[in-house]
């Protein structure tokens, strides 16, 4: 890649004066809540799902210390009801969903790709202030009070007319729904149009960064998938203020149809949520292997296929809701399947580190906790596909904890490697590695313990969202909860090193890791356009054989004299 | 920044007024795609509670004016026409032509809307409404179904091939209501939406702002409106036509 116009490496910035870059290069708070600038909105988007995150995260630590010990320990059943939902709707539709396409995925696909913006910024923005609107809607649910019916909506429950008290909520809450839904479409299609139309001379498909496969992935489904759920809303919506009978038994409609229709978005919408963090673990692995990663095109197209297959598998949720017994063979045969992209990817991300010169940054550190979470994740998946282990396990903890390994152990795990990863390029500060290692430490334990004993409680039978146990699982209940504190703790240093990191962090060099993909290659923080001249893709982003030591050189001056001397 | 960056049409990230062009283009694309799986709900829906509940649909069938309907098909197809010629027009770079067929255009939209009101305000007079309002004149439970209702319950079932005897409304008739209105109802959003477009396509165009080289809202509106006008193609026979 050649990066004419660019501050050479190799010349000392500070020499030079500050180079423009997007976060002075206008002020004011308008400046930042009206601009288009997909930099600025992917940190507002960041700021925006941290804040759900948080908000999500105490929902799960009250949950947690509820269930520490038998009967109330903290809150009445009911309250406990709506905090499990509060916090599986938070975290799903305010938190994951947006979180790496919005936030990284907005400030980075961009620029991976060379280009100045997305192809829509104003309805970049738009998105934006959707999912701003949606989330308002989700507080007013929880101001009024009473949604308890978890993240699901399942119908009966949800529609209502069994609970007594301010059941209105409820509306609420999936007007929220409907509305960040809309927000996650638009950001799709400008996503799939950028990455079509928006590409820097040179760089074809077979040198995108996988990262913005993942993402493209990603778009693909948000497009396809999310429509259904607004309409499943709609549908619930007027069932529920008008009882036109197509979800509620009583009146002759179909709780199982609320059910294919709930799934038909939401297990594409689980591949909306871990492709993002596959997406990211890419970067990460060839970053600090310094390898190309290991069959390039197989990892893209296994992004892809589980794209294609999200859509066709969703019946698997529904093994014992009263399917058909052939349809449940066929999507069982269906969920199987999946294994095969996911394990394509694994494999291949270890054959990318199996001789590579890996180095074991915090980033990294995020990245390898992927491989090994999400492997636990997707294997005790198969589980869950096989018709009669599944009639066990179904709504037990163990698909409570098959799940947080996916999208906790997953998702989560990318986000926060992708979050330190481009960090430095995103605040032009460095933070402190020995706390975020710290950090790394509680939560990469605290979730082993928070779910592992999660998954022995499910294999002996403790259902989920119940309020109250048997005394055989109390040490384990005990021990999860204990998890979760750590968790917290983890969390809490990661913020302290965050906020310290921008009030007090060094400057960060162009390129700290020294990786060759392109975001890298311009100014940290990047200049507003992005690169002040188109650049020219002349390489692959992982082809470090193909690198000089300028375009590989961190930008601390020691890595750049060692370089020279090697 | 200060540079020249072509014409001023062309927004600062883009390249090259094909490069702007082509994104939209499939931006467009992208988007009806999701207009697409959003209405494939409630066609999925349709066809789960036909399979149930035919005799519902085959009554419900004839409580809907199918003439009404026909005269709707007709002049939302006849603006799917114009609004291409629109589109044309506009890539010749003809701004009065182009003007003219936005308002045909917009005229038939608003003919579709007017026939619409009429159905809507007779089923909110006679009390063909959605779920637990079936049989509530305006929405109103108190006074219970009308002579008016009645009467017409009573033609359309003698009219339906799917009936239980004289007299017999089938219950499920309002989940019929239910998925019309909802169907319909949607529609005509989208019906509206795209008049609104219109009025903002006829403002541009009025200020110049197209031309041979850049018409490419124009383009966008069309496919827009090609896609309310194939939903519609399949809502008339499935909702007014089944019996």
């Amino acid at each position: 890649m050649t990066v004419e116009a660019e501050v050479p490496h190799t010349s000392d910035t500070a020499s030079q004066g500050e180079p423009e870059n997007y976060l002075t290069h206008e002020t004011g708070l308008t400046s930042w809540l009206i601009t288009v600038d997909h930099k600025r909105i992917g940190l507002m988007y960041l700021m925006s799902v941290i804040f759900a995150f948080a908000f999500g995260g105490a929902f799960a630590l009250l949950l947690r210390t509820e269930l520490a010990t038998q009967g109330q320990t903290l809150m009445e059943a009911d309250t406990y009801n709506q905090v499990f939902t509060l916090h599986g709707a938070i975290m799903v539709f305010l938190f994951i969903i947006p979180s790496i396409p919005g936030a990284l995925g907005n400030f980075f696909l961009p620029i991976m790709l060379g280009a100045k913006d997305v192809a829509f910024p104003k309805l970049n923005l738009a998105s934006f202030w959707i999912y701003v609107l949606g989330s308002i809607f989700a507080v007013l649910a929880i101001v009024l009070g009473h949604v308890d019916t978890g993240w699901t909506f399942y119908t009966p429950y949800s529609v209502g007319r069994n609970v007594t008290g301010g059941d209105q909520a409820v509306l609420w809450m999936t007007t929220a729904v409907f509305i960040t839904g809309f927000s996650s479409i638009l950001t799709g299609v400008n996503f799939i149009a950028t990455v079509h139309k928006m590409r820097a001379p040179g760089l074809h498909w077979k040198r995108l960064p996988l990262f913005i496969w993942g993402v493209y992935a990603t778009a693909v489904i948000q497009v396809l998938a999310t429509p259904v759920l607004a309409i499943t809303v709609l549908l619930l919506f007027m069932e529920k203020t008008m009882s036109v009978g197509i979800f509620d038994p009583q009146l002759g409609g179909d709780p199982v149809l609320f059910q294919h229709f709930f799934w038909f978005y939401s297990h594409p919408a689980v591949y909306i949520m871990i492709l993002p963090g596959m997406a990211v673990v890419n970067e990460l692995i060839a970053t600090f292997s310094k390898r190309k990663i290991f069959g390039y095109m197989f990892v893209a197209m296994s992004s892809i296929s589980l794209a294609l297959l999200s859509f066709v598998v969703w019946g698997h949720h529904m093994f014992t809701s009263g399917m058909s017994e052939y349809g449940t063979m066929v999507f069982s045969a269906l969920t199987f399947l999946v294994a095969i992209p996911s394990g394509v990817k694994i494999f291949n991300w270890i054959a990318t580190l199996y001789e590579g010169s890996v180095s074991f940054e915090s980033p990294m550190l995020y990245g390898l906790a992927f491989l090994v979470l999400f492997t636990i994740g997707g294997l005790t998946g198969l589980f869950l596909g096989v018709l009669s282990v599944d009639v066990y396990l179904h709504d037990t903890y163990f698909v409570v904890a098959h799940f947080h390994y996916t999208m906790m152990g997953g998702t989560v795990m990318g986000f926060l490697g992708g979050l330190h990863y481009w960090w430095p390029k995103m605040t032009g500060k460095m933070y402190s590695e020995t706390l975020a290692r710290i950090a790394f430490g509680f939560v990469f334990v605290g979730f082993n313990v928070t779910f592992i004993s999660q998954f022995i409680m499910g294999s002996q039978g403790m259902p989920r969202r119940y309020y109250d146990y048997l005394d055989q699982f109390q040490p384990f209940h005990m021990t999860s909860t204990g998890g979760a504190y750590l968790l917290g703790i983890g969390f809490t240093i990661m913020a302290i090193m965050l906020v310290k990191s921008l009030r007090s962090g060094e400057k960060a060099p162009p390129n700290p890791w020294g990786s060759a993909s392109y975001e890298w290659m311009t100014t940290t923080p990047p200049h507003p356009h992005n690169f002040a001249e188109t650049p020219i893709i002349e390489r692959g982003p992982y082809d470090y054989h193909l690198c000089s030591e300028e375009e590989l050189w961190t930008g601390f001056p020691e890595d750049f004299k060692k370089g020279s001397e090697a | 920044m200060g540079h020249s960056h072509g014409p001023a049409y062309l927004a600062h990230h883009f390249e090259t007024p094909k490069q702007q062009f082509e994104s939209a283009k499939l931006g467009m694309w992208a988007f009806l795609s999701q207009e697409i799986l959003f209405f494939s709900g409630l066609f999925v829906a349709y066809g789960i509670f036909r399979t149930w509940y035919p005799e519902s649909f085959s009554v419900g069938s004839h409580l809907l004016n199918w003439k009404m309907g026909a005269i709707n098909t007709a002049v939302l197809l006849g603006s799917s026409f114009t609004a291409a010629m629109a589109v044309q027009s506009a890539q010749k770079g003809d701004k009065g032509k182009t003007a003219s067929y936005l308002i045909v255009t917009f005229l038939c939209a608003a003919g579709f809307m007017v026939v619409k009101y009429f159905e809507y305000s007779h089923k909110w007079h006679v009390g063909t409404l959605p779920g637990q309002y079936f049989g509530c004149p305006g929405f109103d439970c108190s006074n219970g179904p009308t002579l008016e209702f009645a009467e017409e319950m009573s033609t359309a079932i003698g009219n339906s091939y799917e009936n239980f005897g004289a007299n017999m409304v089938p219950y499920h008739l309002r989940t019929f209501f239910g998925i019309y209105f909802i169907m319909t109802g949607l529609h005509g959003v989208h019906v509206l939406i795209g008049m609104g477009l219109i009025l903002w396509m006829l403002k541009r165009n009025a200020s110049n702002e197209f031309s041979a080289e850049f018409y490419t809202p124009v383009d966008l509106f069309a496919l827009y409106w090609h896609l309310v006008d194939l939903v519609w193609i399949f809502l008339f026979p499935l909702l007014y036509l089944i019996d």
